[in-house]
């Protein structure tokens, strides 16, 4: 059958498109970035691919806060068309600024019923920008991109990343459905490598179909070996990194057989 | 009607914790204070159309609660919703008119998206403090700690603001400046009013150019002349005729730059005949060479030191986004790779009593230059990943912040050619009064009143605009549809335009620029350095296509003239003329002045020691945490190293994060072959040994990129001068050695230098409490960039050790000079020589090296530079948490060193801690060791001892005498102790 193809949403500001579009081919799948100008203009092009991926960067600046913006027109201008697309199977991953997005759109997590948002992604405790390496926990319940992961390392690189949600309430729902399906773990000597005070060390979420995920690591940056900060010496430079399987899994899932 | 919302925090945040360390400096209790973001909207809207954007747009609802009023409303003056107090004084810091607000910007234009239309948008921040804070002490906090002069306005009660627009569109006048008559003073005078940094030979030049025209120049002609020929823009010192005086005798050089530097390029070039891989050197924006079959890749440094100084923010972030910007503008556009930023400033702890009226401390201008990289680099997604930080007390007032980026390109698109007919076509930002004379600013020595003086020429950046202008630029590349182009840098259009017509001539009608408000006059639109520009030269039939793509990438793109063929630079105004000049004139009729230079080398000091109260193991941790060798971790992290997914050595490596040596980043996605780069700084050096400075800078850079496994023959150079004032004898002369030390270098290592980029007169001058001037100038600076290749990623190194029983070998041998080392700086030992480079040794050394890489023979790879072989061995020893054992009496010396004994600490500091350039610290697995051997054959290299694991360093002076035995763990917290302060300062700085 036909590979998968996955549109790489892209935008002003958006800004590692073209590695997650390079992850998705390296995985089997064909990819296609596409500005959200030319989205806005012509939703149809949803109809011809199964996955819908909004990558990391800074998407109008995160002026005003992450992902605002660009969350506010996808909700404008697409989100009658992106409803549709779930709704007939297609599957949604956002990473990091997409998942900041996402978070906003209410794809991922539905409103109150005054509309309001019950979860968001705030500033890092630290108050800084953070690029470094996580241990990473998956309990992927139904969630199908991370099928079959359990442990493994992923880098993050953000400033707004820490869940939160309105209510404590509203956070044991998402917990007890299995919606927290990827968590900040410790690291090989017992420390904590949660970077932002996440709350419950939430890294990535999914929705109820699972079919949508968010999450603010960066699985398309650790897609072979070399990617990872002690390879040298270490690692065979051929191996494949773990965030590769998160692309694999996502191709299967979209219909592939990604090998 | 214009209107405030205020978004306030549901909880105390970075923020709030920020103000009250600040005042808590201030001996402030601030922990009652509220900090919310405010937002300034202006239009015909309502109060229901407001609530709906505070809510819809400016809120989030889970972590923050909004207030929305007319600005004027009592109401925003009331306590915040949660305030214990009820009073409070209010404090606002917003940007001053004109100052790029991008966040306004941004929310402006999603405001369309929920269907309002605002005429103008600012952001502000508020602050509510204790009622009891004194109106004059809350204004010295603002001033200290939360706005700078430059850029912000602050205002403590109610906002004393009715409307955000205004400006009436600028009236066309010509003003003369009248140069007949005027004596050298009157023209200096002149020169220094207009701050048009022209010398009075200069003007003279100018007066004669415009008699033969029979008439005076126009303010904007003057202005222009000034920008193309300021030194910013023109290598004014480097390419001047000097006679300069040495020891080694005197020389004539008609141009020292062509005659060093260019020279040095051009035989290393001529050597390599048909394997010639420079494409373009010293011509465009950046340098380019051969990458791979099919891409080129190039090279520029840049520094923005003047507006670093007075707003480190900004003046660092400009900076970065200037040079991205020259690399995009090489041949037919370059794809941005990577960044680096190397800053030097003055010792952190350096005394508030010491600093001079006007002068930021140096703790929050590194904080604030950290930052603005940072957030520049990060909104880009264009990784930095290379850099370093040095300190020395003569960048006190004069930091110097230099940003660097590599590109790529596809091969043969090197050449831009602009054709008569083309049409110049303007992209990006629009044009408002943002730093103007910026390129003659930074040919200016700085004094203490430069913050008031020159607030103009500061501009912020907007990371965002120069990313869809690099996406469009990068997409129009593709479909070749301009000829050139170039980047509104310095001097603005006046440079770009004129830089590009400087051939064939072009014609501008400045009125058709788009603008961020009105009332600029032609002299500002022409001269404005208002950021995220590029300048392109379309032929007219590729134009709708053009227009069409920038539409799609939602970039604002203008024709405002066209490449003529007259060689004429015309300048009108509506169509009328407002400056005509001609181009050969602009760019070949500066007068040249002759210069002389003077080198006299210190005198000899004898070498004295003070170890009294110390231990080999003791100065080995205080080297560790010295400013310059310590981890500078609390910026890398700071800074997204990896996005783009091509990093493949870091700046941290192995698994516990240790320092690497250079950085490597593959050219392109999924293939193998790298790019390595590295930097050298031999600043300690600068005022000891002007030339071994600048070759031990090389040397450094060189060997970070040999270690890191780049093939010695494909490593291009780059010089970055930064020197005092060069209008003494004295210190051009220092700059004469620096360029003769660069020309050696380059041929000696056939490392062509393809680019480069002086900033001169980094002078501060202020009056002290006494009344008395003074003046503080930088050592003498050569940042070297080397900019290596490896065929194939796979076979990188990385410094941190990797199996506990491998060896360890030193290459290279070890002198027992010691001026200006680490040890020096220590205060530890004074006098002596500074070491010398030995170009025949370190050349085959880096061969070695290579070889050994290329046939997988080395497990580990550290280059010995700040603080020696101890330090080399512990930074590979803390990346990995495994140990080692040294034997320093293997190590090989050069005649007359004093062999290490355990009865003689300066014996065995000598060692440890000589700067000697052009050696390697090697791990090798047990059964490499006779292939290894074999490599090194007769250089001068011993093995040393073996990696363990009992996660401890031991130093031994022969087989059996332990001379030094610490645990790895505290070697890790002496190196990581300075960046763990600036970490957790972060907030309050």
């Amino acid at each position: 059958m036909l590979a998968p193809r996955a549109l790489i949403l892209r935008g002003p500001g958006t800004n590692c498109d073209q590695e997650t579009a390079h992850a998705f081919e390296r995985a089997g799948g064909v990819s296609r970035r596409v500005h959200v100008r030319s989205l806005t203009e012509k939703p149809t092009l949803l109809d011809d691919v199964q996955i819908f991926c909004i990558p990391g960067g800074f998407s109008y600046g995160d002026d005003i806060a992450s992902g605002r913006i660009l969350a506010l027109e996808l909700s404008q201008r697409l989100g009658d068309a992106l409803r549709r697309f779930h709704e007939r199977g297609g599957l949604i991953l956002g990473i990091c600024n997409g998942f900041q997005v996402l978070l906003q759109t209410g794809l991922l997590l539905p409103a109150t019923p005054a509309g309001q948002p019950q979860a968001t992604l705030a500033h890092n405790t630290s108050g800084q920008f953070i690029d470094c390496w996580v241990h990473l926990q998956a309990t992927p319940g139904n969630c199908v991109f991370l099928r079959g992961l359990s442990q493994f390392e992923l880098p993050v690189a953000h400033a707004e990343g820490r869940f939160a949600t309105a209510s404590d309430a509203f956070l044991d729902t998402l917990d007890a459905s299995g919606q927290l399906v990827l968590r900040y773990a410790d690291n090989p000597a017992g420390r904590s490598t949660n970077p932002n005070g996440s709350v419950r060390n939430v890294a990535g979420l999914c929705d109820t179909s699972g079919r949508i995920l968010g999450l603010m690591p960066h699985p398309e940056r650790f897609i072979e070996a070399t990617q990872h900060p002690a390879w040298a010496g270490r690692l065979s430079p051929e191996a494949a990194g773990a965030g590769l399987a998160i692309f694999r899994n996502t191709l299967r899932a979209a219909g592939g057989d990604a090998g | 009607m214009l209107w405030e919302v205020d978004v306030h925090p549901r909880e105390a945040g970075p923020a709030l914790h920020g103000l009250i360390a600040a005042g808590h400096d201030l001996s402030l209790d601030l922990s009652t204070a509220h900090v919310a973001i405010g937002w300034l909207i202006e239009g015909d809207l309502d109060h229901a159309t407001v609530e709906q954007l505070a809510e819809r747009l400016l809120t989030d609802p889970v972590a923050e609660v909004c207030r929305v009023a007319a600005v004027d409303d009592p109401v925003l003056l009331t306590p915040p919703p949660g305030a214990q107090a009820a009073d409070s004084r209010v404090l606002h810091v917003l940007p001053k008119p004109g100052v790029t607000d991008p966040a306004a910007e941004s929310a402006r234009e999603a405001m369309t998206l929920l269907g309002v239309d605002a005429t103008a948008v600012r952001s502000l921040r508020k602050y509510w403090l204790p009622a009891a804070v004194p109106v004059a002490v809350a204004e010295q906090l603002a001033w200290k700690r939360l706005a700078s002069d430059a850029i912000h306005d602050v205002a403590i009660g109610p906002l004393p603001l009715t409307r955000l627009s205004g400006g009436a569109a600028w009236e066309l006048s010509r003003e003369t400046v009248p140069l007949d008559g005027l004596d050298d003073a009157a023209l200096e005078t002149v020169s220094r009013e207009r701050c048009l940094a022209l010398t009075a030979a200069e003007l003279r030049a100018v007066r004669e150019h415009f008699q033969t025209l029979g008439r005076p120049p126009f303010e904007i002609e003057l202005e222009t002349i000034a920008q193309t020929w300021s030194e910013h823009c023109c290598h004014k010192t480097l390419g001047s005729p000097i006679d300069h005086e040495s020891p080694c005798g005197a020389v004539r050089y008609d141009n020292l730059l062509k005659e060093t530097v260019f020279a040095a390029t051009q035989t290393v070039r001529e050597r390599l005949g048909e394997n010639d891989w420079c494409v373009s050197v010293f011509r465009d924006n950046s340098g380019v060479v051969r990458f791979d079959g099919d891409h080129d890749i190039c090279v520029k440094v840049e520094t923005h030191n003047h507006p670093s100084a007075i707003e480190p923010y900004g003046g660092a972030a400009t900076g970065l986004g200037g040079v991205i910007r020259d690399v995009l503008g090489t041949g037919h556009a370059a794809k941005p790779l990577a960044n680096l930023d190397v800053f030097c400033v003055a010792p952190l702890e350096t005394p508030a009593a010491a600093i001079p009226p006007g002068v930021i401390p140096p703790q929050r201008l590194l904080h604030g230059v950290v930052a603005g990289v940072r957030d520049y680099g990060n909104r880009m997604g264009i990784p930095t990943i290379a850099g370093a930080v040095a300190f020395h007390p003569g960048y006190l007032g004069n930091p110097l912040v230099f940003c660097g980026t590599i590109g790529i390109m596809p091969r043969d698109s090197a050449d831009g050619r602009v054709e008569p007919g083309d049409l110049i076509v303007v992209a990006g930002g629009r044009t408002g009064r943002d730093g103007i004379h910026g390129a003659t600013f930074s040919s200016i020595e700085l004094s203490s009143d430069s913050e008031s003086q020159s607030g103009g020429s500061v501009q912020i950046g907007h990371a965002i605009h120069e990313k869809t202008l690099t996406d469009f630029t990068l997409a129009a590349a593709e479909e070749r549809l301009f000829r050139g182009l170039t980047d509104c840098g310095a001097g603005g259009l006046s440079s770009a335009v004129g830089e590009m017509g400087a051939e064939v001539g072009a014609e501008v009608d400045l009125e058709t620029v788009p603008l961020k408000y009105d009332g600029l006059s032609a002299t500002e639109v022409w001269i404005s350095e208002a950021q995220e520009r590029m300048v392109l030269a379309v032929p007219p039939a590729d134009w709708p296509r053009l227009a069409e793509i920038a539409r799609q990438e939602g970039v604002e793109a203008t024709t405002i003239g066209r490449f003529t063929g007259d060689g004429q630079l015309t300048l009108r105004w509506h169509g009328e003329l407002v400056g005509e000049l001609n181009c050969h004139f602009l760019h070949e009729g500066r007068p040249r002045q002759r210069l002389t230079s003077r080198y006299t080398p210190p005198a000899d000091a004898a070498v004295t020691w003070s170890l009294a109260d110390t231990s080999l193991g003791d100065l080995l941790c205080d080297l560790l945490g010295a400013a310059d060798v310590a981890s500078k971790e609390w910026i890398i992290r700071q800074y997204d190293h990896e996005v783009q997914g091509q990093s493949v050595l870091k700046p941290l490596l192995g698994p516990e994060a240790g320092p690497a040596d250079a950085t490597v980043i593959r050219g392109v996605l999924g293939r193998p072959r790298g790019i390595v780069l590295g930097v050298g700084l031999r600043h300690h050096l600068g005022p000891l040994d002007p030339y071994q400075m600048a070759v031990g800078g090389i040397i450094e850079a060189v060997a970070n990129c040999i270690a890191a496994g780049a093939d010695p023959d494909r490593i291009a150079l780059l010089d970055n001068f930064c020197w005092g004032d060069c209008r003494r004898p004295e210190s051009l002369g220092t700059l004469v050695e620096a360029c003769r030390g660069c020309q050696d270098a380059a041929i000696e290592l056939a490392a062509p230098f393809v680019s480069g980029k002086d900033s001169l007169n980094n002078v501060f001058t202020w009056t002290d409490a006494d009344g008395q001037q003074q003046e503080r100038s930088i050592p003498p600076t050569l940042l070297a960039t080397a900019m290596g290749q490896i065929d194939d990623i796979g076979r990188c190194v990385s410094p941190d050790l990797k199996r506990a029983g491998n060896r360890l070998a030193v290459v290279g041998i070890s002198s027992g000079d010691l001026a200006g080392s680490q040890l020096a700086v220590l205060g530890r030992v004074a006098g002596g020589r500074v070491p010398a480079v030995d170009f025949t040794a370190c050349r085959a050394v880096f061969a070695a090296i290579y070889q050994l890489n290329q046939h997988r023979l080395l497990a580990g790879c550290h280059d010995l530079s700040d603080g020696g072989l101890a330090v080399a061995v512990a930074e590979m020893a803390i990346g990995s948490g495994l140990g080692a054992t040294l034997d320093l009496a293997a190590v090989p010396l050069a005649a007359g060193t004093p062999a290490p004994t355990s009865d003689d600490l300066a014996s065995l500091v000598t060692v440890t801690a000589t700067e000697t350039p052009g050696r390697f610290l090697l791990e090798v697995a047990d059964e490499h060791a006779d292939r290894v051997a074999a490599v090194l054959g007769d250089l001068p290299w011993a093995w040393l001892g073996h990696v363990t694991d009992d996660g401890q360093l031991t130093l031994q002076a022969g087989r059996d005498t332990v001379v030094a035995a610490l645990p790895v763990p505290s070697l890790a917290t002496a190196w990581r102790g300075p960046s763990q302060a600036q970490s957790s300062s972060i907030a309050s700085v």
